[in-house]
């Protein structure tokens, strides 16, 4: 889980546009109140879609899931699961 | 939820549809001629309190759901596009009031107070100079300061702002917010200057009297409507903004083809036995204004449907890209078909259909529905469509 949190930072530092610095997040700091735009958004989606080798369902293409460290982390390791 | 047929012979329609054809029929000539209010159309509307249609139940409103604003709209529209715009406009501000009070003492008491007590009118100011039509993105940003706030914004649009008795705004939560963490703020009449910038002097929609304008507002932070824009723009504005749009031009549309319908029927009275040739154009065009109503009507009753439990699922649902998505391909094709109707009403009308001041005159309708496209602009909606589809699998 740690692991992919630290991947999940390396794609926001390069896709989210925020304007702080993405290792200084902490897990539940909203995403979206840090700058990130639903345009950033979508290619942050894209870049972890490639990054672990996932497709996120539609139903999980909301901005819920998207809005912290922890609610990414928390798809992908549903999505993850018994891999 | 109420059905379509229930709709077409409910009370709301039917006042709605005699003060277009009674008061802003007669009055959208000199409406679009002097780029004036249709006040004529506003003060009737108020008289039989038809402002506060989309106000709930609970609070004194008449509580129509999307399908029967949308249906309303589309009739006043028939009379007078200008005016149909304006009831859009209003009625998609007070549903954002409406759907994101979240129980707030304020906003309770406004919803009862003002908007059906004393039926008044709300516009709405989300663009400013240095967005570029990015309405979720802002510049200026809500100073507070305990319990008072103020806001200035410099706005390049705001309809009938000057006949409006609030405004509704956007902006930055705080001075050192994001772009895009937005809140809305409703400001209301006393406590606000609005000092136009430029004329509106356009092709159509002249009624709007939408001119750019430096707004300066202040107040308390009570009237800082509760979440995120962000929550209320999905969920909300965006819907019921290209819903009740769509619904308006399809009525701009119905009327132009209205008349050319009307011109045909002329013709062929004076030569019965034969069918003419701009019949045939005319049922062509009916097709395609066909699905273009469907095309929203059905819109309307998806987000009916969604909204009868007004649960935490219903909202996530309005929040996720396949809604998204189709409230942008609504908006796409039905601003792109009304001026292609307007084109075809005057083609199967001709001479007589591009003279203002005849009977079957189309020239207004056209320019009105000219600005559909423009109004979020469609090349930045599709932008947005073409990066959600990069994600989104229709599965
Ligand atoms: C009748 C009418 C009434 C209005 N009433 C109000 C009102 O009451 N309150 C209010 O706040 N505003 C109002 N507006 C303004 C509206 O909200 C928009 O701000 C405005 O129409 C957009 O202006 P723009 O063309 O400069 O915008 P932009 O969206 O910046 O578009 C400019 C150009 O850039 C292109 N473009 C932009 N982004 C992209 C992209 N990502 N990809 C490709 N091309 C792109 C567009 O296609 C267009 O050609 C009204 C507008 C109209 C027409």
């Amino acid at each position: 889980m740690s692991e992919n949190a630290a991947r999940i930072r390396a794609v926001l530092k390069d896709h989210a546009r925020l304007n702080r610095d993405a290792e200084t997040l902490d897990d539940d700091s909203d995403l979206y109140q840090a700058g990130m735009t639903s345009h950033a958004s979508v290619n942050v989606m894209l870049a972890l879609e490639g990054e672990f080798d996932i497709e996120f369902p539609d139903h999980m293409l909301k901005r819920s899931v998207f809005e912290s460290v922890g609610a990414i982390a928390a798809a992908i390791g549903e999505l993850t699961e018994g891999r | 939820m109420t059905t379509l047929s229930a709709i077409k012979t409910g009370p709301l329609l039917a006042r709605t549809a005699a003060i277009a054809t009674d008061v802003a029929a007669c009055h959208a000539a000199d409406v679009d001629a002097k780029s004036r209010f249709p006040q004529e159309t506003f003060d009737a509307l108020r008289q039989a309190r038809l402002l506060s249609a989309a106000v709930p139940a609970t609070h004194g409103g008449a509580g129509a759901g999307m399908l029967e604003l949308g249906t309303q709209c589309a009739a006043l529209a028939q009379g007078c596009g200008s005016s149909g715009m304006v009831l859009a406009m209003h009625h998609i501000q007070v549903a954002c009031i409406a759907r994101h009070a979240q129980g707030s003492a304020f906003f309770e008491r406004y919803l009862r107070e003002n908007l059906v007590e004393r039926q008044e009118l709300v516009a709405s100011i989300t663009s400013e100079n240095g967005t570029f039509g990015d309405t979720r993105s802002s510049v200026c940003a809500v100073a507070i300061d305990g319990d008072r706030m103020s806001l200035e914004k410099d706005a390049t649009t705001v309809s009938y702002g000057q006949h409006a008795d609030a405004q509704l705004v956007t902006c930055r939560r705080t001075a050192d917010a994001a772009a895009s963490d937005q809140v809305l703020v409703l400001f209301e009449k006393g406590n606000y200057t609005l000092a136009q910038t430029g004329n509106w002097d356009t092709l159509g929609m002249r009624g709007t009297c939408s001119p750019g304008a430096k707004f300066s507002g202040h107040g308390t932070t009570a009237q800082i409507l509760p979440g995120s824009f962000a929550d209320s723009s999905a969920q909300t504005m965006v819907p019921y903004s290209h819903i009740l749009w769509s619904a308006l031009w399809s009525g701009i549309a119905a009327d132009a083809l209205g008349r050319a319908a009307a011109f045909v029927r002329a013709g062929a009275r004076k030569n019965p036995g034969s069918v003419p040739p701009n019949a045939v154009q005319l049922a062509r065009a009916q097709v395609e204004l066909q699905a273009m109503r469907h095309n929203w009507e059905s819109c309307a009753i998806a987000f009916d449907e969604m909204t009868a439990e007004d649960d935490q699922a219903a909202r996530e649902a309005l929040g996720t890209m396949g809604w998204a998505l189709k409230m942008n391909q609504l908006k796409m094709a039905c601003s792109e078909m009304a001026p292609k109707l307007c084109h075809e009403a005057l083609q199967i009308i001709g001479i007589m259909g591009y003279k203002n001041d005849s009977p079957f005159s189309v020239g207004r309708h056209y320019r009105d529905v000219l600005s559909a496209a423009l109004m979020v602009s469609n090349g930045r909606i599709a932008a947005k469509s073409a990066s959600m589809l990069l994600v989104f699998k229709d599965d």
